[in-house]
């Protein structure tokens, strides 16, 4: 499988998805360039976390293609999870490992996933941890964290893995918010990083500041998408319009 | 009558109903009698130490080669049932449904001397064969079901973050999801032990010999020798002894799972 660092990290085409007879996604193109922040905002049930998800296929498309560093996600004889491996994924609910440590939450896939010695994996998690701040809570249990730091955790566990693009699910939805701010840092941090970035998120704030593109989907559909302070502060259509007024 | 007098005559009338229960028993019971036949010292005395050397050994080694065979057997049947491809999922339901409604003392029979007719050969091992592969057989069946339970209660996100870190289907189940659904079903699981514990007395109608003998069979012998109830009556003793600190460890446990969960 040849990985292409030239082509962009992600490659949406014509993406559909129907769960039975309902269609969440309705063709979908976009693309997010190396380096890039691109956020997604939209209404709920607008689709934009089946988009995301689909992206490294924990939903599987109905139609349409995803190519990840120019390689074709939804061929049936790609080795998906090797692909994965090049995509961090953090998710709403954090979803750490509740049986592992932190370490081991950390390292784990870096063991079994691609079989990096205990020593590097190790010391690849411990400057991930020291990259989210959180390196005094390396032995505890996820249980033991406030839910920012869980999701700190979960950020620095997708970064062991040394991806080269990183997708958003929601990840500050399930904070109280005087945690939120603790997780958006370190995401600021990774975006100043020069990571590849693709955000489902309501932090309207977030994506003004640090997304170099906003994506505005409604109805399975985008709707609007450039700079965030055209799309934020001055948009084209009345769903975007309406949708910014009853968040903001 | 107000509804305070009411339940204050109900509970009265339930006190003085299980005094005269006692009246009665203390009146009518032939206590010499059942003192002599049920609770010989001298004859309790005589049965230490191979009651708990030899008998209550052989019981625990039967139940803890079913329990392991079973186990095996369970996790097997589990992934069975939750795989994607259809023929598992009917065999490992086959399975479950068949030997969970057939009494385990027929599965027994079949493996005894079903297997010898059918196969030509005995099941290896002796007793202990036996205790395995027919005990194993059904505790497998009701074992299966609570892994499956388990693996169903580990929450979806845990497969999903497992398999976007680019873990396979099967890395994924035995090293994030089986590991949590065995947390969560180590209850059940002590409870099935306890179970079997007492279904290895079923083990006395493929014949033993004196050695083999598990507390029952033991109990029953010296019970039948003696002519008097009291061996039985220590069998009886040390199942107690056996499985009342496991049921006690399962409560404990059951309430530490819904405090930690």
């Amino acid at each position: 499988m040849a990985v292409d660092r030239t082509a962009p990290p992600i490659q949406i085409i014509g993406l559909g998805k129907k769960f039975g007879e309902l269609e969440v996604l309705k063709g979908i193109d976009m693309q997010v360039n190396a380096g890039e922040v691109v956020c997604v905002i939209g209404p709920s049930g607008s689709g934009k976390s089946t988009l995301l998800r689909c992206v490294n296929r924990l939903e599987e498309p109905t139609s349409g293609r995803i190519l990840i560093e120019g390689v074709d996600m939804t061929d049936p004889d790609v080795d998906i999870d090797r692909l994965r491996t090049r995509i961090g994924m953090v998710f709403q609910h954090f979803n750490l490992f509740p049986h592992l440590t932190v370490l081991d939450n950390l390292t784990i896939a870096q063991r079994k996933v691609l079989k990096r010695s205990k020593h590097e994996a190790r010391e690849i998690a411990v400057a991930n941890l020291e990259r989210v701040g959180l390196i005094d809570k390396i032995d505890e249990y996820p249980n033991r964290l406030s839910g920012g730091q869980q999701q700190r955790v979960a950020i620095a566990r997708a970064l062991s893995m040394k991806p080269d693009m990183m997708l958003f699910d929601e990840p500050t939805s399930a904070l109280d918010p005087e945690l939120i701010g603790e997780v958006l840092d370190v995401m600021r941090r990774l975006a100043q990083d020069g990571m590849t970035m693709m955000v489902v998120t309501h932090e309207m704030g977030f994506a003004r500041e640090v997304a170099d593109r906003v994506v505005f989907m409604d109805g399975g559909v985008i709707v609007e998408e450039g700079p965030p302070k055209d799309v934020l502060s001055n948009p084209k259509h009345e769903r975007t319009r309406r949708f910014l007024s009853m968040i903001l | 009558m107000t509804p305070r007098q009411r339940q204050r005559a109900i509970r009265g009338s339930l006190y003085v109903l299980l005094i005269a229960a006692v009246a009665a028993a203390l009146l009518f019971a032939d206590w010499a009698s059942i003192q002599r036949n049920f609770f010989r010292w001298d004859i309790a005395v005589e049965m230490f130490p191979e009651v708990l050397t030899r008998f209550a050994v052989n019981t625990l080694i039967y139940t803890l080669v079913a329990f392991v065979l079973g186990l095996v057997l369970a996790l097997i049947l589990a992934l069975m049932r939750l795989s994607p491809v259809g023929p598992y999922r009917w065999v490992a339901t086959a399975y479950v449904e068949f030997f969970r409604s057939v009494p385990a003392l027929v599965t027994i029979l079949l493996v005894n001397f079903g297997i010898p007719l059918a196969f030509g050969r005995r099941v290896p091992g002796g007793l202990l064969g036996i205790a395995a592969v027919g005990l194993g057989i059904v505790a497998a069946a009701y074992m299966a079901e609570t892994i499956r339970a388990g693996i169903e209660a580990v929450p979806r996100g845990q497969m999903e973050a497992a398999r976007s870190l680019g873990m396979r289907p099967s890395q994924a189940m035995f090293s994030i999801i089986l590991p949590q659904a065995f947390r969560i079903i180590i209850p059940p699981l002590t409870n099935e032990f306890v179970l079997l514990i007492k279904d290895t007395s079923l083990l006395f109608v493929v014949g033993t010999t004196p050695l083999t003998r598990e507390l029952t069979k033991f109990g029953r012998d010296t019970m039948q020798t003696l002519g008097n109830a009291t061996p039985m009556v220590v069998a009886a003793f040390i199942y107690l002894v056996i499985t009342l600190p496991l049921t006690y460890l399962v409560r404990r446990l059951e309430k530490r799972g819904a405090r930690g969960r």
